[in-house]
């Protein structure tokens, strides 16, 4: 074996530590408190899927009191998303679901963990409970070409 | 080394420097926008430049790829050489690797400088530049695996003479880099000629987005060890003795290098936590990973920090932190690396944040990444090479250096300027900015007022780190041709501080150490890669968006 100093074995018993106690806290926090990553097995044809299946007729969608589904589709030329104006009550659960029609995009909802990518093929499937009120902007995080900066849309809680 | 190696790694210096002076170009323009003044319009009505996404992507390309990949291809050849004491094996193999280099990069500029590829350096599908910009860029790749083989070749020549030696840690370093770079890039390798290329020639029907991210992802996130493993074998084989210190321990010297090795590449899904087609457990494993190639960093912090103190001490610095002023802070080259590892320590933070799974959620694709990085290969790595520019540029042309006062003054005003530049970003990300986009033009549309004054402070820093990037061009520039005074220069080689030195075997043996590589690449990405082409989905056709 090698010869370690003393405070290095200190060095490294902590740092192995910190590290450990890091990462059982993200295991936790994914696996029992819902801090959960976006992952769908869901493929979608992105040259037709302006004009069938679910992403044809994007909106908003009462599912049960309290809780919606936001089927929403993002473009490039011109950059938009479809829709691009959402209404919820307060302490609405909003399940967002989401792909591209064309280039990789992006999907982040401000002020919450709202916050993927969107790929051609691809469903993106992120839930947020929205319990204070105000306007929310979601916008686009890759870019997507020259109209990138002026892809958003609004969600207002109320 | 040579009068012939030196002119070889110079001629790689002086591309790796015009390529950072001319990406960097485009940052204090990118700054500005974000504050609100637009200095594209001008540009556009000139023909110079179509789009703030055209700068962008020569940003990218030149500071990130080129200026990076040329510096440390030459610097690894100047490292091996001197650290074995031995001439390149084959020299015409390393002369015809940087001409494949720079022809890689001619190609690839033609459809940068015309606005064709205007893809930002990752040039995500399905957005689509002509197939020769791809090329291009394989070409360049390729370039860069022959400087390794050259390396290798030269490596094993010094193996076969001295049997059962140990090489010494700055070779071995070097080895071990240009060998990580073999592996990894084979990720990029299989997206551009498998995927992209025969897509871009009408021979696929169209691509899976997806996969192409993952194979660009398995290289793209050892590129970054790429370019910190130069910066890291300057901070423990060679600063050291620039501040009259000694390693304080060698072995641990080796074994941080062979864990970058194994787990610098079995990562690349810390990218991709928020894409939607890798599966959760592909992510934890990979976060998981990321996890574990921390501890050789931390190994660095304590590591390369003693082996400093012994310098500050060995010059009369007392107490728990005197020792830190009575460091060279004089001698530039020492002034530079020292900041960049201050500024680096916070890019390492960072970067367990976005590394920490679904903490990523809040800063993925912000404004916060850009940021991060200008403090890791913005600043950690490239004021290194800044740093080690200040002894190699007089090594090789033989003059001294011209205006030190100058150049120790150039390293403080970069580091401002990123501390204000990167303190900016990371708020801007934190209040939910995007990153690559326009914040001046986004803000108008639906940014908050709350941005402004981060955008401002970007502008200031990125102005500033420019200054200090021409203070930089004029040192290096005025040392190459005006400086009168002659110097003989030495590669500055750290001594071990444990004496007698001992390195096992099995810290100079490289069947374990590339056999963990391989397990562990097959492991973290072979079900999952298996999956992902038994369902792929060729049928995203190519697209034009700028």
């Amino acid at each position: 074996m090698i010869h370690v100093d003393t405070y290095e074995k200190w060095w490294i018993a902590i740092s192995v530590a910190v590290v450990a106690i890091f990462f059982a806290t993200i295991t936790i926090s994914s696996a029992a408190m819902g801090y959960q990553l976006p992952y769908s097995a869901q493929l979608v044809n992105p040259n037709t899927v302006a004009t069938t299946g679910t992403f044809a007729e994007p909106g908003l969608r009462e599912l049960a009191p309290g809780k919606y589904e936001a089927v929403i589709r993002a473009g490039a030329k011109p950059w938009v998303f479809t829709p691009n104006e959402l209404k919820v009550p307060v302490g609405s659960q909003v399940t967002f679901i989401v792909t591209s029609q064309d280039v990789q995009h992006g999907f982040l909802v401000e002020n919450t963990n709202v916050n993927a990518m969107l790929l051609p093929g691809r469903v993106t499937t992120l839930t947020h409970t929205f319990n204070t009120p105000g306007t929310y902007h979601y916008l686009c995080t890759e870019y997507c070409g020259l109209g990138h900066q002026y892809m958003f849309g609004t969600i207002t809680v109320e | 080394m040579l009068a012939s190696e030196k002119r070889l790694v110079g001629w790689h210096m002086v591309v790796a420097i015009v390529a950072l002076f001319v990406g960097s170009l485009f940052g204090p323009m990118q700054g500005l926008e974000h504050a609100g003044v637009d200095m594209y319009t001008p540009l556009q009505d000139a023909g110079l430049l179509q789009s703030y996404y055209q700068g962008l992507s020569l940003h990218g390309v030149l500071n990130a790829l080129i200026w990076t990949t040329f510096f440390i291809t030459g610097f690894l050849t100047l490292v091996t050489v001197n650290s074995l004491q031995t001439p390149i094996r084959f020299p015409w193999l390393s002369w015809a690797a940087f001409g494949t280099m720079v022809v890689g990069l001619l190609v690839a500029a033609v459809p940068l400088l015309l606005n064709q590829a205007s893809v930002l350096y990752t040039f995500y599908p399905p957005m689509q530049a002509p197939w020769y910009y791809y090329l291009g860029l394989v070409v360049f790749v390729v370039g860069s695996w022959m400087t390794g083989w050259s390396l290798i070749a030269t490596y094993m020549k010094w193996h076969g003479e001295n049997k059962g030696k140990t090489a010494p840690l700055l070779a071995l370093a070097s080895i071990i880099t240009v060998v990580l770079w073999q592996v990894c890039t084979l990720g990029v390798a299989v997206e551009i000629l498998a995927l992209i290329m025969p897509w871009t020639l009408n021979i696929l029907p169209g691509i899976d987005s997806e996969l192409a991210r993952t194979f660009f992802w398995f290289t793209g996130h050892p590129l970054v060890y790429f370019w910190l493993l130069p910066a890291y074998i300057s901070w423990y084989g060679m600063m050291p003795k620039q501040v009259g210190g000694k390693l304080f321990s060698m072995p641990l010297a080796y074994l941080a290098f062979w864990l970058f090795l194994v787990l610098s590449t079995p990562v690349g899904f810390h990218h991709q936590y928020v894409d939607p087609g890798v599966p959760d457990f592909w992510k934890w494993a990979h976060a998981l990973l990321t996890y574990g190639v921390f501890f050789p960093s931390l190994l660095t912090a304590f590591n390369v920090i003693a082996s400093l103190e012994i310098g500050g001490r060995a010059n009369g610095g007392k107490g728990v932190l005197g020792w830190i002023p009575k460091l060279p802070w004089g001698n530039p080259s020492v002034a530079a690396q020292l900041l960049a590892m201050i500024v680096f320590a916070f890019g390492g933070i960072g970067g367990l944040i976005n590394a920490s799974y679904n903490v990523n959620l809040v800063v993925h694709n912000t404004a916060w990444v850009p940021g991060h990085f200008h403090t890791t290969v913005g600043t950690g790595v490239t004021l290194t090479f800044m740093g080690i520019l200040y002894w190699m540029v007089p090594y090789l042309t033989g003059r001294k250096l011209w205006n030190p006062r100058l150049a120790v003054a150039q390293a403080w005003t970069w580091a401002i300027g990123v501390v204000v530049f990167s303190t900016a970003m990371h708020r801007l990300g934190l209040l939910g900015a995007p990153r690559r986009t326009m914040l001046g033009a986004a803000i108008e549309a639906y940014g908050s007022n709350d941005w402004r004054i981060w955008t401002i402070l970007t502008a200031t820093g990125g102005i500033i780190m420019f200054v200090a990037l021409v203070m930089f061009i004029a040192v290096v520039v005025m040392t190459a041709f005006r400086s009168k005074e002659r110097v003989e220069v030495q590669m500055p080689v750290a001594e071990a501080y444990e004496q007698p030195l001992a390195i096992p075997a099995w810290l100079s043996n490289w069947r374990p150490w590339l056999a963990a590589t391989i397990v562990l690449v097959l492991l973290s990405y072979g079900p999952i890669l298996v999956q992902m082409i038994a369902n792929v989905q060729l049928v995203s056709p190519g697209f034009r968006v700028w």
